[in-house]
């Protein structure tokens, strides 16, 4: 080690140091960007992150129609068996028998939020809601029925 | 009245004056001592929670987080929440260890460190015990505490106490080289080790100013060998939460934890005061030069609290150092103190000493 290469050590040292210094000094002077979030007294205005996974949802338009088959692939594709769907048979406007869902149960007290269910779904009918207050006094109010009553399979998804 | 020129010494020497008017000469000095000593005793209690209460604000405010704020105005009910906690737990003594030893460890280094309070000049006047080797003294008592973290450690009976203890021990003892040198270059430049006479050879201007580049240089490294002695992050291989879980005071609960914990504050502030004391000016006002006006504007704030600006100032640095920087490793320790800083302070002294003989500071 020359004497040269001494003091530039302890030059990019200092360097480094300051520079690490700079940005916590920043951090500690602007109180704008901090990341906590005050939970239980900003519900209102609480901001999560899209990838959040509260909740398995099944998006309804307003003509109450969802975009669910029955193929069952989510319930295949589920590690834990949270997902039950039973399928029906319906006639539809052109005379044939179709394969539709009945219910599609969806137990929310075993599901892991894994995301796979989503995944497997090749017509995108179920997605994951933000909503995470899922505290009941009641374990059974934990079962959903995700499809609405009298929903139907939007037209044009097969 | 100018305040920070009030000397404390009157109001001391009133009270001394009081109580000898009416008890004897022994019972006097017994009072005052038990009075001075319950002083020291708050005082280290407030300022532990104080500390514990700032240390968690800037980290939070580093890390872009909030820290506590839900127990009392901004959090602040959290300190004493905490403290009750570890008043109420139980304090356990485990089976394999050497109970005498063990339990006398956190006892130790509390008193060494409140030792280390009583040459400390808090305002004008405001010292305990106010002895001519002041410096040589506060540095003696604090690498005292290095046996009490010694002994805790090795009547621990448990492998990642004595770790700790062991890398504690070696860090202290050679990170106190360079401090003592630090602290050896103000002795050179105000001619003596007592802490008044060094504060009053600052009445025209701090160290820091009046010293050049070789005091600048002086402060920095003591800033960092103190960092180190005070085994903080990011010299706390004795702790070292990763591989050592809590290092020396892995065992420790309830109040004998508590005490190292406050022991470790404690230090923190004495440090800290050594350095606004020998670099700072400790509680001389802000002098510059000839400014007649200026100066006299200065002295209208208490002296006490200029003292306790310059010690925050320091303390909120060696936060900041703390929680910026990532964990040396060993031997990166090893190579800072060898390599680096003693050497740097060894040629520093020199350059002061030569800069005091030719008389090239103000």
């Amino acid at each position: 080690m020359t004497l040269g290469n001494y003091f530039e050590n302890i030059y990019k040292g200092l360097k480094s140091l300051a520079a690490g210094m700079r940005l916590t000094g920043l951090y500690f002077v602007r109180r704008g960007d901090s990341l906590t979030q005050e939970y239980p007294n900003n519900r209102g205005t609480l901001k999560l992150a899209e990838r959040f996974r509260g909740e398995v949802v099944m998006p309804h338009n307003e003509s109450n129609e969802h975009r669910c088959t029955g193929c069952t692939a989510c319930e295949l594709a589920c590690p834990n068996g949270s997902i039950k769907i039973l399928t029906k048979f319906i006639i539809n406007e052109e005379g044939k028998k179709k394969k539709a869902i009945d219910t599609f149960v969806y137990h929310l007290d075993t599901c892991t939020m894994c995301n796979l269910c989503i995944i497997s779904c090749p017509s995108d009918a179920i997605i994951m809601a933000n909503n995470f207050e899922h505290s009941v006094f009641d374990r059974t109010k934990l079962l959903k029925v995700l499809n609405k009553p009298e929903s139907k399979i939007m037209a044009g998804v097969e | 009245m100018i305040l920070s020129i009030y000397n404390f010494t009157s109001l001391t020497d009133k009270f001394h004056n009081f109580l000898s008017t009416h008890l004897s000469d022994g019972i006097v000095l017994t009072t005052e001592l038990i009075v001075a000593g319950l002083l020291v005793i708050t005082f280290v209690a407030v300022l532990a929670m104080v500390l514990i209460y700032l240390e968690r604000k800037v980290a939070a405010y580093m890390q872009l987080r909030l820290g506590p704020n839900r127990v009392g105005i901004y959090g602040t009910g959290q300190v004493v929440a905490d403290v009750l906690k570890l008043v109420l737990k139980e304090g356990i003594t485990p089976d394999g260890a050497d109970k005498l030893m063990f339990n006398l460890a956190p006892y130790v280094v509390l008193s060494t460190c409140m030792m280390a309070l009583a040459p400390i000049a808090f305002g004008n006047g405001l010292v305990l015990w106010d002895l001519n080797i002041g410096v040589l003294y506060i540095t003696s008592i604090t690498s005292l505490g290095v046996i009490g973290i010694l002994i805790a450690g090795w009547s621990s009976n448990n492998k990642y106490s004595m770790l700790g203890a062991m890398r504690s021990g070696a860090q202290i003892v050679s990170y106190e080289l360079s401090a003592g040198l630090c602290i050896i270059s103000i002795v050179v430049l105000s001619g003596s080790m007592q802490i008044s006479e060094i504060v009053n050879s600052q009445t025209d201007g701090w160290w820091i100013f009046k010293g050049h580049i070789p005091v600048i240089i002086a402060f920095v490294i003591f800033i960092i060998a103190a960092t180190a002695e005070l085994n903080r992050a990011p010299f706390d291989l004795a702790e070292a939460e990763s591989e050592l879980t809590a290092g020396f005071h892995t065992e420790y609960s309830g109040m004998k934890f508590a005490m190292f914990f406050l022991a470790e504050y404690i230090n923190m502030f004495v440090l800290c005061a050594m350095a606004a004391t020998l670099f700072l000016g400790g509680w001389m006002p802000l002098h510059i030069g000839h400014w007649t006006a200026f100066n006299n504007v200065m002295d209208y704030i208490p002296s006490p609290l200029w003292f306790f600006g310059k010690t925050f100032f320091i303390i909120f640095i060696i936060m900041w150092f703390r929680w910026t920087f990532p964990r040396l490793r060993v031997d990166q320790l090893l190579d800072l103190e060898w390599k680096y800083l003693l050497p740097i302070s060894m040629v520093n002294l020199l350059a002061i000493a030569l800069m005091n003989i030719l008389g090239w500071h103000f």
